[in-house]
């Protein structure tokens, strides 16, 4: 295209703009410093032209006409006018129709002061109606689901929600109804709007017809102060971040070009109820008597200063490396903090203390090289219109909602072609070109056929479960588009299979990329999908064993770091599983929980329990007293989101900042704060005052972050992706081979789910009920063989444990296949998975 | 009332054949559902919802558009009054007025032995023949009071030749098996079945 087709020159209120070919009016007006007032355009959907309130004058050689400037597409040379007579009195018009049935009860309207249908009445419309009728009337609020509430009468029929519900979610579950002047957003009876994004369409809405629950009647638009932040979530989810009398009231989608597009999903929007929960740590807690003395031995947590606290934490380390050496203490976890407490944690202990035996991740991820080693795409990268996104992950729509949906977007709008290597399907299997839906553990087979290996197909002409026709339709659609950018999103499909399964077949499409990466083609790239908040953060900053802050290790990075910090761990030490082994062997005496919860959380339940009853001393440094915390001998309360500063690393490698808005509960501190004051007990004065000193000690120490400045990073819109790393992908030795299953068993598929039994979702009240109960997912035509009933209640039975739990029928789970909820609240699948073993085979019976 | 039954389920799946896109088939599927039960009930809804591919909310959403597919039960015979200006000034409020004294209720309302329910339209394009009525959608023209008393002893005695309300015709359309057009394969991938069937339309009207 040559450089005069780039650019459609348009005149707006008598100045020249340089517009974008086949750009909205209304957008390229905007762009050029004009606004044009509207209530259903909305630049992230189709418009739709609903509400009128954008029809301006336009010229495009025939006179001035009013026409909708969300429908009409800039041209060579087209004269708009959004301050003639006859726009204003358009303008006019429109407000005073809209305003006909719009009931006038914006003193008690949560939307009142912020209402765009308020804002624009007082700017374009008219003082007065003539409308003398009765209004229309409708039951006030309904509930569309347990966290929206519509208010039909305050309607004025945008489409924003339902086109929301339609183009951006998928969930197409409210929709008008009626006509004419009944006409009403609504659900189906008794069909509720349960989407897991429902909570954006309250943000979108421009009146206050829809209101969200946890938000209702709690402040005024003016009272509310705000800052923008990043949700400490793995996508880093820009937001804006409100509160008055220092309490989080709400949570708004920021809309990030790179990242968000403004959406949120309703877990993390509406999660700050528990950031305010009385459950929250206030003060450091120590072992003491019933009575509340402090006694080491002593059967309850009773409240102390931090003084005490921290002196016997640095008493109890100092007394595990004279006895027994640094490699007697470990740290678990850390992937909720900012990037700042990540690196004072990780200097302490790997600095000052000595020990590699640090692992944010709790078996539950990939190993730090695989995240860190392979080349890292960008959400935009795997967006790009043309490209090919390689699903080898868990399903996005559970576990990361907004890139569910701009991958969603990507592939129903872009032409983007999604290749699904999963287990069972996903909440973008009904969008995939291809579906390679394959036998727990037996990926790897699928992923080297695909990318061009010779496999033979088993007996059934299958590969790995999938059919072979289906795998080489895959094949060749994958190299038809060689040359645009492929995009695997690569994470743990199942917990309930060892992790070796998904990097050998991670390695197998390395392997392709260095191919095409070679052959100067945009080639294949990776973008880890793992689970927790800032996990991404914590591999950067060393937070792994092995490894240290800046994508080094210890081989190496260790001498130069050492230069810094006087000292760095000789030796690579255990991850999770080999802390909590050595735990439950009794080779560690101290142990550091960072946000932690081995007994919630680590795949192997009764090893944690064994682990943390050997540990001599636990400390846990948390927000809510969590299970595991609940056994720590000393506790300190730490500050979280909103309440401290910092900075976040997404999964794209993207550091944002995150800002403070209220002061943490009680006596709560920041974690670089208590990881720095426990170093300075330990003899080791770090001289942090703040996270920007860490920051710029981070700038100068890690190679990958080397003179990236917190100003850089404020200064960026979308932040900052660091792309270099020295880490080098290392794909286990040799492939891992799954079992041969028999002809009465059913191989497990385990994988989270948005609403779990996790300590945000139960703290916060409007989201703890929406957690399913377990039921176990069987394909339809497997009942017959197994030999029970869709809908009853059955036995489990692995070879570690047994349960009783409904079954279910669901065609989105392979023949072969069972698939059972990670974290239930209510069932544990811990108690069938053999953590040891490749993959859990199922047996179910009757009852 | 209830899904589709058996027999009707048969007759959707011909429907959907007709279709090279499924969705294509939800107002006929509607009329089906009525045809079944009278109104179209809230399973039935649903059940098409699942036939076509859609979510319930859209097709109540589509449904509830249409005047004329009843959501709620209806008398098997619907007498819809025209109240246009030209039955107006023929006399079709009086009627209306005979009406709803012989059948004991309002416009909107169904008599007790669910046999009739009576409406009061606006306009539906008779005005030659006004005051005039419909019963199933079938015309009665320049009809008296006692023209409608016979009218209503007919449908009570079930001599009034009128199908029960929801049937639309007494001989279904039915497509061979070579004229369907079946589901069209996804997006990009090859032609739709309809387009293949017919070699020789080569699409320039010759």
């Amino acid at each position: 295209m040559s450089e005069q087709e780039t650019v459609v020159n348009i005149t707006v209120n008598g100045q020249p703009v340089e517009a974008q070919p086949g750009e909205w009016v209304i957008a390229a007006a905007e762009r050029a410093g004009v606004y044009i007032p509207h209530f259903c355009y909305h630049p992230r959907m189709n418009s739709v032209g609903m509400c009128r309130m954008c029809i301006v004058d336009i010229d495009t050689g025939r006179g001035p006409a009013l026409q909708p400037s969300c429908m009409v597409a800039v041209t060579e040379g087209m004269v708009v006018d959004t301050t003639s007579d006859q726009t204003r009195k358009a303008q006019d018009g429109v407000l005073e129709f809209l305003l006909l049935n719009h009931p006038l009860d914006c003193p008690v309207c949560d939307k009142g002061g912020e209402c765009p249908l308020q804002d624009q009445t007082m700017a374009y419309g008219p003082g007065e109606s003539r409308f003398v009728e009765e209004k229309r009337h409708f039951e006030k609020p309904i509930p569309v689901n347990d966290l929206v509430y519509l208010d039909r009468e305050r309607c004025i029929l945008c489409d924003r929600c339902t086109r929301f519900a339609d183009e951006v979610a998928g969930d197409p579950l409210i929709t008008f109804q009626d006509r004419g002047d009944q006409t009403q957003v609504n659900t189906f009876p008794d069909l509720p709007f349960s989407s897991y994004f429902s909570g954006n369409t309250v943000q979108i809405c421009p009146v206050g017809a829809l209101t969200a629950v946890p938000y209702r009647f709690k402040a005024r638009p003016w009272d509310l102060t705000e800052v923008e932040s990043t949700y400490p979530n793995p996508m880093g989810d820009r937001v804006v971040v409100q509160a008055s009398r220092d309490q989080v009231l709400r949570y708004q989608g920021v809309d990030s070009d790179a990242v968000n597009w403004g959406w949120l999903t309703d877990k993390d929007r509406f999660s700050f109820e528990a950031a305010a929960s009385d459950l929250r740590l206030q003060t450091p807690l120590l072992r003491g008597t019933p009575l509340g003395r402090p006694d080491p031995g002593g059967s309850e947590l009773v409240e102390t200063t931090w003084r005490q606290a921290l002196s016997q934490a640095a008493d109890a380390i100092k007394g595990a490396i004279a006895c027994n050496g640094p490699q007697s203490v470990a740290v678990l976890g850390g992937a909720r903090l900012t990037n700042e407490d990540q690196y004072v944690w990780a200097r302490l202990a790997k600095g000052v203390i000595g020990t590699d035996n640090v692992d944010a991740q709790l078996d539950d991820g990939l190993p730090a090289d695989a995240v860190l080693g392979l080349p890292r795409a960008t959400i935009n990268r795997a967006c790009t219109p043309g490209g090919t996104v390689i699903l080898l992950a868990p399903d996005p729509k559970e576990e990361q909602g907004t890139l569910y949906l701009r991958l969603r977007h990507a592939v129903v709008n872009d032409g983007v072609q999604l290749i699904e290597i999963t287990p069972r399907s996903t909440g973008l299997s009904h969008l995939a070109a291809h579906r390679l839906h394959h036998r727990p553990g037996e990926a790897a087979a699928v992923a080297t056929a695909l990318v061009g290996g010779d496999i033979d197909p088993g007996p059934d002409g299958d590969i790995g479960g999938a059919p072979a026709a289906d795998v080489a339709a895959a094949a060749t659609a994958l190299a038809d588009r060689a040359d645009q950018p492929i995009t695997v999103i690569l994470g743990r499909p199942s917990l309930a299979e060892s992790a070796d399964f998904t990097l050998d077949a991670a390695a197998e499409l390395a392997r392709f990329a260095n191919l095409l990466n070679a052959g100067g083609r945009p080639g294949i790239a990776f973008l880890p999908a793992l689970h927790r908040g800032n996990v991404l953060g914590a591999l950067d900053m060393g937070l792994a064993p092995g490894l240290l802050p800046g994508r080094t290790t210890l081989a190496d990075g260790g001498s130069a770091l050492a230069e810094s910090w006087g000292s760095v761990p000789s030796a690579p030490g255990q991850d999770a599983r080999g802390i909590l082994k050595a735990a439950a062997e009794g080779r560690i005496d101290v142990l550091i929980l960072l946000g932690a919860d081995p007994l919630g959380d680590y795949p192997n339940a009764e090893q944690a329990e064994e682990a943390l009853n050997r540990v001599g001393t636990i400390i846990a440094s948390d927000l809510f007293l969590n299970p595991s915390a609940a056994r720590a001998h000393i506790v300190f309360p730490a500050a979280g989101f909103a309440e401290r500063r910092g900075t976040h690393t997404n999964l794209e490698g993207r550091i944002t900042s995150q800002r403070q808005i209220i002061t943490p509960p009680g006596t709560a501190r920041a974690d670089w704060a208590i990881a720095t004051e426990l170093a300075r007990q330990l003899g080791a004065d770090f001289g942090f005052g703040s996270p920007e000193d860490v920051w710029e000690e981070i700038a100068r120490v890690a190679p990958s972050h080397r003179n990236l400045s917190s100003q850089a990073i404020e200064a960026a819109d979308d932040g900052v992706v660091v792309a270099d790393s020295s880490i080098e992908f290392a794909p286990p030795d040799a492939p891992t081979s799954a079992p041969h299953i028999d002809a009465y068993s059913l191989r497990l598929v385990s994988a989270r789910r948005m609403y779990d039994r996790g300590t945000l979702v139960q703290h916060a009240g409007s989201l703890a009920g929406l957690a399913p109960t377990a039921v176990l997912s069987v394909n339809p035509y497997d009942f017959d063989r197994v030999g029970v009933e869709p809908g009853t209640d059955v036995q489990v039975i692995s070879h570690v444990g047994e349960m009783d739990m409904p079954v279910v029928a669901d065609p989105g789970v392979p023949r072969g296949t069972a698939a059972f909820g990670y974290n239930y609240p209510d069932l544990d699948v811990r108690d069938l998975v053999d953590p040891e073993a490749a993959v859990t085979d199922l047996r179910i019976q009757t009852r | 009332m209830a899904r589709l039954n058996a027999n009707n389920l048969t007759v959707a799946q011909d429907i959907l054949s007709r279709y090279p896109v499924p969705r294509s088939a939800l107002i006929p599927l509607l009329h089906l559902a009525q045809e079944q039960d009278g109104y179209v009930a809230e399973d039935a809804m649903a059940h098409i919802a699942e036939l076509v591919g859609v979510t319930p909310a859209e097709v109540m959403g589509t449904c509830s558009f249409y005047e004329m597919l009843k959501r709620e039960p209806v008398g098997d015979y619907m007498v819809n009054i025209c109240n246009g200006i030209s039955c107006h000034l023929l006399g079709s409020s009086e009627l209306i007025h005979h009406a709803e004294a012989t059948l004991g209720v309002r416009p909107g309302g169904t008599t007790d032995d669910g046999k009739i329910t009576l409406e009061a339209v606006e306009c539906i394009a008779a005005c030659t023949e006004a005051p005039c009525l419909q019963i199933n959608y079938r015309y009665r023209n320049q009809v008296t009071t006692e023209d409608f008393d016979q009218l209503v002893e007919d449908l009570r005695d079930g001599t009034a030749g009128v199908a029960p309300h929801g049937q639309l015709a007494k001989v279904r359309q039915h497509i061979g098996d070579d004229r369907r057009a079946g589901v069209s394969p996804p997006d990009g991938q090859g032609e739709p079945a309809w387009m293949a069937r017919n070699p020789s339309d080569n699409g320039d009207g010759s």
